[in-house]
């Protein structure tokens, strides 16, 4: 079948939150979503939006094995949840999101003579009440506050299991990075399974994720089985509302609106191939370390001509075959295997992967004295990202450093790579062959990570 | 579809438990019933399809001081605007490099949240108090002017209004009685004091051309002052005209493209250049190495591959050490032949300096030798009083080759004199200029200089002996400028004389790399490392070494320092002028592309000469009467071998004399009504006691019958009486020692706790009156689109139209292109544009002005000007003060130019609507080249349509917003082809070199508004700007200056590591050096940093950009607030919070003398300890509660901070040490200040 994806360029990501503005005007600036970001952006370490989302201990989202080695979802067995209907389901609450608020703007015009300044005080726009902001839909952007509630990210706890050296809030010590998140519109979504009135559907021939506002009966147990916390409750209309992937643009031919007005322009739209019938299979294999390479088996090559005839047969137009065979988000994830998949330990199959950060790189190295363009000490300094690559693991390849190190390794070879190129020199063809490529498929990934014209992202 | 044993979902019951469901509704799903599908275009997505709707897709921008101007589509549902997204149609830089598509932030994505917002002024307004007054006095007195007079010049009810004033009670008033009353307010004004106390103040004409043009163009049609933003707002770095010779010129980011080395020094691009950060991610992609100079981990430092936590105010420190190696191993020990060739042409360092003996001071008790002033060929000469007088201008180098005096063309001294005329260039012809003595067959000596250094943590100066080879011409003892550079560095070389760092390890001496590394904390090996990888790879790609510079480092005391530190690493690497390298300043959008068109018609140009602008931070330095509260004299600054040119001078008095000297212009202007000293003048002349109005004018002076109004600042009839602010935020954002303009300028309540200055540093040349004045000005008027920290003081708050509610243009230095505002709805409710805001006020002011002004005559005084004949006035930067007795008052040479302006007050509304006179008899001149209007103005005349009638009858129609547009466009080269072509044949004759193929081709290019309005639309390359786009190549800065050697406007017409005029060398600032922050427990007594033990803790009060706000815009935006923390904020580093017991998001308060400022923590280890992040422009509009310390409303972020003015900033007169209005001008800077933090209740009361 056919599934559009996202692949979001991390190492590209100002944490600007252009796309969250953009997503929240166009589609939840209403009534009853004043909360929602449909597309959020994270600062990491940090705890997220909803707070803490990926302690799935505690939220209970997406699928576990159970005994027999069948997917299951983590709230429990089907039959268990079906009786449970009318109970209040496990998800995060307004406090967990943020308590909207507005301010009182009038009073700045309509103050009458006083002996002070007018001044507009915060209202929640709940309860109406005055009150003191707490926390928002982005409270410890930059690091804000992360001396203190750092600790909270989960994947932190996680990694200071390990190693308490791993992570210290320390100035010398700083990192971050930005992770946007929309929905992932899985393959195997964990909201659909759990909505109990049929409500949310997977489009046939796009695979895009959706509420039917219809059919929504508002039991919000698709908020407890997604697992990144990407359905959300309308109060007002009491039915659950999730990312769109904007379809009535794609539809037409345009960018979601998160990706064509990222300025960072690191987002690349695409369609995937998949073997449908593979993936209960691939999301139920036992080992949660080899759910990346399951999930690269799944999605299927658009220039194999037995799948072009399977797609065909299946009443796959040629445009979306050709569509298939120019996406960006195949080549970023399986040609060049630099994308990866968020929490593929989730089991959903999410289809927006992320290339992580590479930078910065070579400050630790500051001491020794290296040269920092030389490629082979770009390769040694991996291990010394001021990004603990144990974090990228837990976020992309459900705890595998091999495979973050085999990513960055390839970034970093691109760098080394092009400097000979953009001076003028002969190019170090030992650089491309180190990471297993040509260098002739780095220029090309290049291109497309680098020079990345619109007609090429999309 | 068939499932595997153990691949299915859950357990068989349960599949058969949930195909029970199936009874109830039918979709297709996969066989385990887990996944469920269906074809699109269902019932279900038309929500979603509905709301994705809209009638019309409009393009348009925001007006806003960001140097974004980013191209948006502006969506239109019925009537009604409901979003906005980027453009993505910029024009290809190329198909092997990233577009600028698309450009935007999440700030400006959320502009139309403003249009239907509960902060949207709708209507006029007035302070109710104010209005009762004036109406029962108009109601009494029948006039509108007459009516004016009576409240105002009432002190009790002109007191009530002023106290009034922020404290609400705003009422609804007509459009008609708001024009009527601010008309009247102007009229009274010129009648009764002068036009010259009229002011205005909108900044950054390049973020709407259009509203800024009309609105200045009215302010200078009627006498008016407007007063300068780039400068004030302590965006202009002083180091570019003093260096270059140039305001600041830098290239487009996709130049960054170009760079194979780029550090980010002081600007944390992702956050204040956010659409053009990609850039800098993606060049990495080609190998460039990223390196980020920033004391937190700053948002840029996520790419770097290397950061440099350099101590806040510290980077000067940094630069000089690199710059130590780089003169070492690339100039000593090696010479590297393409940077050594660079700057034997386009630098001054070959370039002589004399030696001359110092006084004897403390610092040099027995004398020495020190650097005097460049040696010209007038001290060639034999007899120097037969020489020319531009030989006075004309430096001088000795000829490698013979060890001959040499007089190179290009320096100051062939820019103007008839004699020069081809030899304006850089060309050396078979000349090699010696760079060192040493290089040149010279009878040579060596010389122990003295040279100032500041390393010391107070900053209080001491003495570098080093020495230089020297020899003697014509009786003078000289060394070249790249000898003292060495000597400066600590560069030594065998058989000099002098103490000389023992290596770069020798922490004593200053500049070298250990040395700094106990100033900045960046390690010495760090240091060298990066210095070396710099020059190298400048030297490997050919100066593709680039330095973005920002805020972080510019908003400093003594940033020129800083800058020129670090602009030594890349003029020596030979940088700048290359695509990919050089400097790239980016504070301030600061690049209007069609200047000449808009310079012009802002300045009235067309109607009138000269016009009355003002240096801003010297204006409100003084109207707000921040100079009593100076805790120093001007000379605690001066260097330990200062001649004592600034000796016993109080600030004011340096800004006194800069200009009594016509260094740098003042208003009000003199302690008379200019329309009656014009009157005078005139009299005088007719009757034969004065040969012109303006000798009389300097008699008057010289004896002291009229007095500058700098000279009793606080008299009544010296104060400025009107203040029109539009398109900006003074109250909010600009205003440094914004609790001063509460007090003085506007009389209302304050949060003040200074104390004035001690009697015995009070200023000799500025009356000290007992009791300051409170509330010197009678109107604030402001027009805004929201409520800010300014409309809530305002008597009186027009309602602006939106950036998407009017025609207007767009450019920024950022990118090439000129692109448009369009209204994508009307106006709503009774919002107008600025541009009909002030055509109704200059109809009401001509109506008004029959009965009141009727055609008068205006003495104007300005200063001398850069890129004018004029900073030629006086040679040698020597002092000479007509005011002792040095030299005779001339006009335009010793003292201001004098001029007469004739005006027609009821003529304005006229002359604004309509392309006056002038333009076709002198044209519009821009950098000394004048380009030809007449054609263009007669072209405009057919496209515009002309005026009937009236003042303007028959000239060409600029009375729509459109009009003016295509008026800026058609009169710019930029925007006109034809016009650049005519400027570069212009130039051509004065530099002797081939230029015009430049911009060839173009002549048929004309820009107009509609072209702007479909896409956005890449300029021409012209004489305007420095660089050439010419061929499709990126814009950077200088390089038809290295290309084609045309001299940059200086004094050598190179750039400049070396300044000789008196006051630099009194202030020790001759060459790039250190000066550390100032010494705010020293200078202002406040206590020293570090916690004290009781619960407070003496921090660097730092106001970097904001994330969610672009200055006081948006930073109210409910969606920037619910993604941040809702309010004002005080980011601090672990260790300061701890030391007071606050924890994150707890209530303090920061507080000097200056004021107190209220927010809530957030605490980060990515902030270093004793430093706080107040962002900039957080205004008391927004959940800002009552002061513990003073019970009032805390804040806003400029309530802690006060105007420092650095003396050397106001020095003219001067080849490119000359006025120019935003060009040079002392800085509004604000980096230096110290507050004390404390947590506070709690509980907190608005």
């Amino acid at each position: 079948m056919a599934q559009m994806g996202m692949v979001m360029n991390l190492d590209k990501c100002i944490g600007c939150h252009t796309c969250s503005v953009t997503c929240k005007q166009a589609w939840t600036n209403r009534s009853g979503t004043e909360y929602v970001w449909f597309n959020n952006v994270e600062t990491r370490p940090g705890q997220g939006y909803p707070r803490r989302y990926e302690d799935q201990d505690k939220w209970k989202g997406g699928w576990t094995l159970n005994r027999r080695g069948r997917l299951q979802l983590r709230t429990g067995p089907r039959w268990k949840r079906l009786l449970g209907i009318f109970a209040s389901p496990i998800q995060p609450e307004l406090k967990d999101y943020y308590e909207p608020w507005t301010y009182d703007y009038h009073a700045l015009i309509d103050a009458p003579l006083g002996d002070d300044f007018p001044v507009a005080r915060p209202k929640s726009l709940i309860t109406g009440e005055d009150m003191k902001v707490t926390w928002s839909a982005n409270w410890d952007d930059d690091l804000g506050g992360t001396t203190e509630m750092g600790h909270l990210d989960p994947i932190v706890a996680k990694v200071r299991q390990e190693s308490n050296e791993k992570i210290k809030f320390e100035f010398e010590k700083t990192f971050m990075f930005y992770l946007p998140r929309i929905c992932e519109h899985c393959l195997n979504p964990a909201c659909m399974a759990s909505c109990p009135s049929g409500a949310i559907y997977k489009r046939s021939e796009d695979g895009i994720v959706l509420v039917d506002q219809d059919k929504c009966r508002g039991w919000r147990q698709c908020m407890t089985g997604c697992p990144y916390k990407k359905i959300y409750f309308n109060h007002k209309t009491g039915k659950a509302e999730k990312c769109t992937f904007c379809y009535p643009r794609v539809e037409v031919g345009l960018p979601t609106v998160c990706s064509e007005t990222c300025v960072g322009r690191l987002r690349y739209l695409g369609l995937f191939l998949y073997d449908a019938d593979a993936v209960t299979a691939a999301a139920a294999t036992k080992d949660e370390k080899q759910l990346y390479q399951a999930h690269l088996d799944v999605i299927l090559d658009p220039n194999d001509p037995e799948v072009i005839a399977n797609a065909r047969q299946q009443g796959i137009p040629a445009d979306w075959l050709d569509a298939a065979r120019r996406s960006p988000v195949y080549a970023l994830a399986k040609k060049y295997k630099v994308a990866l998949p968020l929490h593929p330990e989730y089991r959903t199959m999410p289809m927006v992967w992320y290339i992580p950060p590479l930078s910065p790189i070579v400050d630790l190295l500051r001491d020794q004295g290296h040269d920092a363009e030389e490629a082979g000490v770009l390769f040694g300094a991996l291990r010394e990202l001021r990004i603990p690559v144990e974090y990228l693991a837990e976020l992309f390849t459900a705890g595998d450093t091999a495979q973050i190190d085999r990513v960055l390794s390839i970034l970093a070879a691109m760098r080394a790579y092009m400097r000979n190129v953009t001076l003028g020199r002969p190019a170090d063809e030992s650089i491309a062959t180190a990471v297993g490529m040509t260098g002739t498929e780095i220029r090309e990934m290049y291109r497309l990570l680098a020079i990345a014209k619109y007609d090429e992202r999309y | 579809m068939a499932s595997s044993p153990t691949a299915g979902v859950d357990g068989p019951a349960s599949d058969a438990l949930l195909s029970i469901g199936k009874f109830f509704s039918r979709w297709e799903e996969s066989d385990d019933g887990r996944l469920v599908f269906r074809k699109g275009g269902r019932a279900g997505d038309v929500f979603y399809r509905d709301r994705w709707s809209h009638d019309k897709v409009v393009r348009s921008t925001h007006g806003v001081n960001c140097t974004g101007s980013c191209s948006w589509k502006v969506y239109v549902r019925d009537g009604i605007i409901t979003w906005e997204s980027q453009q993505t149609d910029y024009p290809s830089p190329g198909s092997d490099r990233p577009d600028y598509e698309p450009r935007g932030c999440p700030r400006g994505a959320a502009f139309s949240w403003y249009t239907y917002s509960p902060t949207r002024v709708r209507y006029p307004y007035a302070r109710g108090v104010l209005l009762e007054m004036y109406r029962e006095a108009k109601q009494r007195l029948k006039d509108p002017v007459l009516a004016w007079a009576d409240v105002v010049t009432d002190p009790e009810r002109r007191r009530r209004y002023q106290q009034a004033r922020g404290k609400g009670g705003l009422v609804r008033v007509s459009w008609q009685e708001a024009v009527e009353m601010i008309a009247a307010a102007h009229v009274h004004t010129i009648k009764t004091y002068g036009p010259d106390r009229c002011s205005g103040f909108s900044p950054i004409p390049a973020m709407s051309m259009v509203s800024h043009c009309v609105g200045t163009r009215f302010t200078q049609l009627i006498g008016g002052v407007m007063t300068s933003f780039y400068d004030w707002y302590a965006d202009l770095p002083v180091a570019s005209p003093q260096v270059f010779g140039d305001q600041t010129d830098v290239p487009e980011s996709g130049d960054w493209w170009d760079a194979t080395y780029l550090m980010m020094w002081g600007s944390n691009v992702p956050v204040t250049r956010t659409p053009d950060a990609h850039w800098m991610a993606e060049v990495r992609y080609r190998g460039t190495k990223v390196v980020t100079v920033s004391p937190d981990y700053a948002d840029n430092t996520k790419f770097a591959d290397e950061w440099l936590p350099a101590q806040a105010g510290t980077d000067a420190a940094l630069a000089m050490a690199m710059t130590h190696v780089i003169l070492k191993e690339y100039f000593v020990d090696r010479r590297v032949p393409f940077f050594v060739d660079y700057v034997r042409q386009y630098t001054d360092l070959p370039f002589l300096i004399t030696l001359t003996e110092a006084p004897v001071s403390d610092a040099a008790p027995h004398g020495g030798l020190v650097p005097g002033k460049f040696l010209t060929a007038a001290d060639l000469a034999a007899d120097p009083s037969q020489a020319a007088p531009e030989d006075a201008w004309k430096t001088v180098l000795l000829d490698a080759a013979t060890g001959q005096p040499k007089v190179p063309n290009g320096s100051m001294g062939f820019r103007y004199a008839e004699s020069g005329e081809g030899q304006w260039n850089l060309d050396l012809g078979d000349v090699v200029p010696a760079l060192s003595l040493r290089d040149a067959k010279v009878a040579e000596e060596t010389a122990e200089v003295l040279l100032p250094h500041f390393a010391d943590e107070e900053g209080e100066g001491g003495v570098l002996r080093r020495g230089v080879p020297v020899t003697r011409i014509n009786g003078k003892l000289v060394t070249t400028v790249f000898d003292l550079m060495l000597a400066q560095h600590g560069v030594g070389r065998p058989g000099l004389p002098g103490e000389w760092p023992t290596g770069y390890d020798d922490a004593s001496s200053p500049y070298t790399p250990a040395w700094q590394a106990e100033i900045t904390s960046v390690p010495a090996e760090a240091c060298i490392r990066i210095a070396r990888e710099f020059a190298t790879n400048s030297e490997d790609s050919e100066g593709r070494s680039m330095i973005i510079m920002g805020a972080g480092i510019c908003q400093w005391f003594h940033a020129d320092a800083t800058y020129r530190a670090i602009l030594s690493m890349l003029i020596l690497t030979g940088a700048m002028g290359r695509n990919g390298g050089g400097w790239a300043h980016y504070v301030g959008q600061e690049k209007c592309r069609p200047i000449t068109g808009w310079i012009s018609l802002a300045n009235g140009l067309d109607w009138s000469r000269p016009p009355r602008t003002m240096i801003g931070t010297a204006y409100w330095y003084m109207h707000t009467d921040q100079w009593r509260f100076d805790g120093y004299a001007a000379d605690a600054l001066a260097s330990p071998l200062a001649e004592g040119n600034l000796t016993g001078m109080h600030t004011a008095d340096t800004i006194a004399q800069s200009t009594r000297l016509g260094w740098m212009p003042f208003y009000p202007q003199f302690d008379v009504n200019p329309l009656d000293l014009a009157d005078d003048a005139r009299a005088a002349v007719d009757a034969g006691t004065a040969e012109t109005p303006s000798a009389y004018v300097a008699q008057q002076l010289a004896d002291g019958k009229i007095k500058p109004s700098i000279a009793d600042i606080d008299a009544p009839e010296n104060w400025p009486r009107t203040l029109v602010l539009w398109r900006s935020n003074l109250m909010g954002s600009s205003a440094k020692g914004n609790e001063y303009f509460l007090k003085y300028l506007l009389g209302t309540h304050s949060n003040l706790a200074a104390e004035e200055g001690a009697a015995d540093i009070r200023p000799k040349d500025v009356t000290w009156r007992e009791d300051a004045p409170e509330g010197k000005l009678d109107l604030l008027l402001s027009a805004d689109f929201r409520m800010t920290s300014t409309t809530l003081l305002s008597d009186i708050v027009l309602p602006a139209a939106t950036w998407y509610e009017k025609n207007d243009l767009s450019s920024t230095d950022m990118h090439p292109f000129v692109h448009a505002f369009s209204p994508a709805i009307d106006p709503p409710w009774e919002a107008k544009s600025d541009f009909d805001a002030f055509h109704l006020i200059a109809q009401e002011l001509s109506r008004q002005a029959k009965t009141h002004l009727g055609t008068r005559h205006d003495l104007v005084a300005v200063p001398v000007q850069h890129d004018t004949p004029g900073e030629t006035a006086q040679p040698g930067g020597v002092v000479r003060d007509w005011a002792r007795g040095d030299v005779a008052p001339i006009p335009g040479k010793t003292m201001p130019v004098l001029q007469i302006v004739e005006r027609d007050y009821t003529a304005i509304a006229d002359k604004l609507a309509t392309v006056g006179p002038l333009a076709d008899k002198l044209g519009f001149t821009v950098k000394n080249v004048t380009f030809p209007m007449a054609d263009e103005v007669d072209r405009l005349g057919r496209t515009n349509g002309v005026m009937l009638g009236g003042a303007g009858d028959g000239r060409p129609a600029i009375d729509t917003d459109v009009k003016l547009a295509e008026a800026i466009l058609a009169f710019s080269g930029t925007t006109n082809g034809e016009l650049a072509t005519a400027g570069f044949k212009a130039l051509e004759k004065r530099v002797g070199k081939h230029l015009h193929d430049l911009s060839e081709g173009s002549e048929e290019k004309r820009i107009t508004f509609p072209m702007t309005q479909s896409s956005p639309q890449p300029v021409i390359t012209s004489p305007e700007w420095s660089g050439s786009e010419t061929g499709g190549r990126r814009y950077a800065p200088f390089t038809v200056n290295v290309e084609r050697l045309k001299p940059w406007h200086t004094l050598t017409g190179r750039m400049h590591f070396f300044l000789d005029h008196d006051w630099m060398r009194d202030l020790g600032e001759t060459m790039p050096t250190y000066r550390p922050p100032l010494d705010m427990h020293k200078l202002f007594g406040e206590p020293q940093i570090g916690p004290d033990g009781a619960k407070q803790v003496v921090v660097r009060y730092l106001t970097p950009h904001s994330k969610w706000s672009i200055h006081s815009e948006y930073q109210d935006n409910l969606f920037m607030l619910s993604l941040s923390r809702g309010g004002p904020t005080v980011w601090m580093s672990p260790a300061d919070a701890e030391s007071i017991g606050v924890a994150d998001n707890d209530w303090v308060e920061c507080d000097n003398a200056n004021g107190v400022l209220v927010g809530r923590a957030i605490v980060s280890h990515r902030m270093p300890v004793g430093v706080v992040y107040v962002h900039h422009a957080q205004e008391r509009t927004i959940d800002v509660p009552k002061s513990e310390k003073t019970g009032r409303r805390g804040g806003i972020h400029n309530s802690v901070t006060r105007l420092l003015v650095k003396p050397t900033h106001l020095i003219g007169g001067y080849a490119q040490l000359s006025y120019t209005f935003n060009y040079l001008g002392p800085t509004g800077n604000q980096r230096d200040h110290v507050a004390t933090i404390r947590r506070r209740s709690q509980e907190v009361q608005y």
